[in-house]
């Protein structure tokens, strides 16, 4: 699955650690999403669209 | 614990679960070599330190089960793959191991705490690939 978390969060000036606070996980699993080695859960991906006011299919695409 | 950041739950429940697995190895250690080296002949006070073993374990598993709940979900994928393969390999190895034993493959009698150590290896190694993998 791709995303598009990293450009989300240079745009807004955010480090790895800064939204791995506000989504309340590790700075290690938004790296590991960022470079597409883990896709994070519904809930989780949920969170994040809200965190950034986009539709969910706006920050993550499928990937066949 | 929710409002609590991620960081600050993880440390309170490994400190939590760190000071269980000690009270636990401890009161193992007493219910082991008590009745050989402390008392002797008192079976009451065997069994009431196996009870508080018991207990200690009992508290170590919840608060083990707590560490987990409040990991973030790569954290607790890590884990559960980490687990699988303890699991597995605990299980193919001990019966191997039992095997080798009762045929006379080996000369020493298989050892329980063998089991562990290997457990508890692969365990360790298990978690530090996995955590590799992700970095």
């Amino acid at each position: 699955m791709k995303n598009k978390l990293k450009v989300l969060r240079a745009e807004r000036d955010w480090t790895q650690a800064d939204l791995a606070k506000a989504l309340d996980v590790s700075r290690q699993t938004i790296n590991a999403i960022e470079k597409g080695k883990f896709d994070p859960s519904l809930p989780l991906a949920f969170k994040a669209a809200r965190l950034f006011n986009l539709p969910i299919e706006d920050i993550f695409q499928d990937q066949p | 614990m929710q409002g609590e950041h991620l960081h600050k739950r993880y440390k309170n429940t490994t400190r939590s679960l760190a000071i269980w697995t000690i009270g636990w190895l401890l009161s193992l250690a007493v219910a082991q070599f008590g009745p050989l080296m402390i008392w002797s002949e008192m079976p009451f006070l065997t069994i009431l330190a196996m009870l508080i073993n018991l207990f200690f374990g009992v508290k170590m598993l919840l608060a083990n089960r707590n560490h987990l709940l409040n990991q973030d979900e790569l954290q607790r994928k890590i884990q559960l793959d980490a687990m699988a393969v303890t699991l597995g390999a605990g299980l193919i190895i001990g019966i191997l191991y039992d095997v080798a034993s009762n045929t006379g493959l080996i000369n020493a009698d298989a050892q329980i705490s063998h089991l562990v150590i290997f457990m508890g290896l692969t365990y360790i190694g298990a978690i530090v690939l996995g955590q590799r993998k992700y970095q």
